[in-house]
């Protein structure tokens, strides 16, 4: 089979991290493309909650917006916006959000809002959508970007979604639990390192070395003294993840 | 009088210059043929307010309906920037655009307080986002059972909400399925409220607990079949993706911008026309 593209790896990498029954509170694109991917693969019973209140979704494509019909039509029930933040996420139910951001700063705090001064942004962004809550409130988030220096920075121009804010003991002191557990990218993946919660690179995809990591991230890396190269996906997984695609591309095309 | 009429002048009747509007619908039923009549009318210095601007808000901003916008989440869903409403943030154009950002579960809060008669919203949210310190409209108060910090958020009361909805009945009943958003909290925090359908039946055959606007909320229903397009209405017909995948090109250079609203939407004279014209 044909080696698995850049975003592939970072998709197949993201949906292992997905454990069967766990609730999973999903943003659109790659995160979707991801936990779809678990569903189809070792985790057939994941909870697959859209913000636009479909709870129990089962996409055989994948949606284009984040309220397609595809995902009412297959969840097992839809509620509406303020019951789906307030009862669902609000109401403890989500065991992890699934998020992606424009920038992913050392201490994984998350900028959806602008490039540049807030007043007057050189890139105005979309905005926080879900985020900040689905971040504060899920026991555990995981974070999907590809990696570049102008995406993992140093400091995020904005805290859109709280990480752990600066390091340390700041998250839990600001009264939030949970927080990011996994930064997952085209290149590895970076977790918060125990006490500190600083990023640290946790696993770096085949063919992967550790200067071009560096020199895709904004500041001066640290390697987990466990690092290790991640597994090549399996013949499986690009199957089933193409087989996704192809189906989802041909929909769309119709 | 019958609350039944068309949509020509419903708004024309219902929204006024100055007034804070909100168009609401979830990806799903998104009121496009109002918000087009509201430009064809000419309708300016608005305050919008809409959880996901989408297409049709950056439509109403880049034609300079807009004065003011209240959202949580302005991109083009699946595809990428609203550049209409980008290029008012970034560079004034066509006139400054006053922004109060919030969260998507804080706007669902605000209109939940809006429709209960409540002054505020209340969430567990945005603890150690920079959001708070931007907008005043997002502040913390202290729990006075628990002492818990909680963040707060003025209730939303628009002058007029306009939602899509799939039937009414003659009486002017609404009924509507599927994601329901936060349109039945729209129209119940408004001072106004006009509904366009897909249709009007003798009979909405609605089960128990559906969710169903009584027409005694409802000031005006009109029947716009097809209204929600591009985006959809479940149990008519599907989100047109491609539209949204076009728009990115479209609304990307003001001029290109401007002639496709004049010749699809400023000059037609209902939305029927502006498929006809879309389609030709």
């Amino acid at each position: 089979m044909k080696e698995a593209t850049p975003t592939e790896m970072m998709t197949i990498v993201a949906a292992r991290r997905l454990k069967n029954r766990a609730t999973c509170f999903v943003g659109i694109g790659i995160p979707s493309m991801a936990s779809n991917l678990a569903r189809l693969t070792h985790a057939p019973e994941i909870v697959l909650i859209y913000e636009s209140g479909t709870v129990g979704a089962k996409p055989t494509i994948l949606p284009l917006s984040i309220g397609d019909g595809e995902l009412a039509e297959t969840a097992d029930a839809v509620v509406s916006t303020p019951e789906i933040f307030a009862y669902w996420l609000q109401g403890g139910r989500v065991d992890i959000g699934f998020l992606g951001a424009a920038q992913v700063d050392r201490f994984a705090n998350l900028n959806s809002t602008v490039i540049g001064d807030y007043a007057s942004p050189k890139v105005r962004l979309p905005g926080a959508g879900g985020a900040p809550e689905i971040a504060a409130l899920a026991k555990e988030t995981l974070v999907i970007i590809k990696h570049s220096s102008r995406s993992l920075v140093d400091r995020v121009d904005f805290i859109t979604s709280a990480g752990y804010l600066d390091g340390g003991d700041a998250r839990q002191k600001a009264g939030l639990r949970g927080g990011p557990s996994a930064v997952i990218t085209d290149l590895g993946v970076l977790v918060p390192e125990e006490g500190a919660n600083e990023l640290v690179v946790e696993q770096l995809h085949p063919g992967v070395s550790r200067e071009r990591i560096q020199e895709a991230t904004g500041w001066e890396l640290r390697f987990s003294d466990t690092v290790s190269e991640t597994e090549e996906p399996t013949d499986s997984e690009l199957s089933v993840l193409r087989n996704l695609i192809a189906r989802t591309e041909s929909a769309r095309a119709r | 009088m019958s609350k039944i009429t068309s949509l020509t002048d419903a708004i024309h009747e219902y929204v006024h210059d100055g007034d804070s509007v909100a168009l609401e619908g979830f990806t799903h039923l998104i009121p496009y043929a109002a918000g087009h009549e509201i430009m064809r009318q000419g309708r300016r210095d608005l305050a919008l307010v809409r959880m996901t601007p989408d297409l049709i808000y950056d439509q109403m901003i880049g034609m300079g309906c807009a004065r003011k916008l209240t959202f949580s989440w302005g991109g083009n869903p699946g595809v990428g920037s609203l550049h209409r409403f980008r290029d008012a943030v970034e560079k004034r154009w066509p006139h400054p655009l006053e922004i109060d950002e919030r969260s998507h579960a804080s706007m669902a809060a605000a209109y939940t307080a809006g429709a209960a008669g409540l002054p505020m919203g209340i969430l567990r949210g945005f603890v150690g986002s920079d959001l708070p310190k931007y907008n005043p409209n997002i502040r913390f108060v202290e729990c006075p059972f628990t002492g818990e910090k909680l963040a707060a958020t003025p209730a939303i009361n628009p002058d007029v909400s306009i939602i899509h909805a799939q039937k009414a009945d003659r009486k002017g009943n609404v009924l509507l399925w599927g994601i329901v958003g936060v349109q039945k909290e729209a129209v119940l925090s408004a001072k106004r409220c006009i509904v366009t359908v897909e249709e009007i039946v003798d009979t909405l055959n609605a089960p128990p607990n559906a969710c169903v606007l009584p027409s005694w909320v409802v000031d005006a229903v009109c029947e716009v079949p097809g209204g929600a397009f591009p985006s959809y209405s479940d149990g008519y017909y599907d989100r047109d993706n491609a539209v949204y995948i076009e728009w990115d090109s479209i609304s990307k250079d003001r001029d290109a911008f401007s002639e496709w609203m004049k010749f699809h939407v400023m000059e037609t004279n209902n939305f029927e026309e502006f498929r006809e014209r879309l389609e030709s």
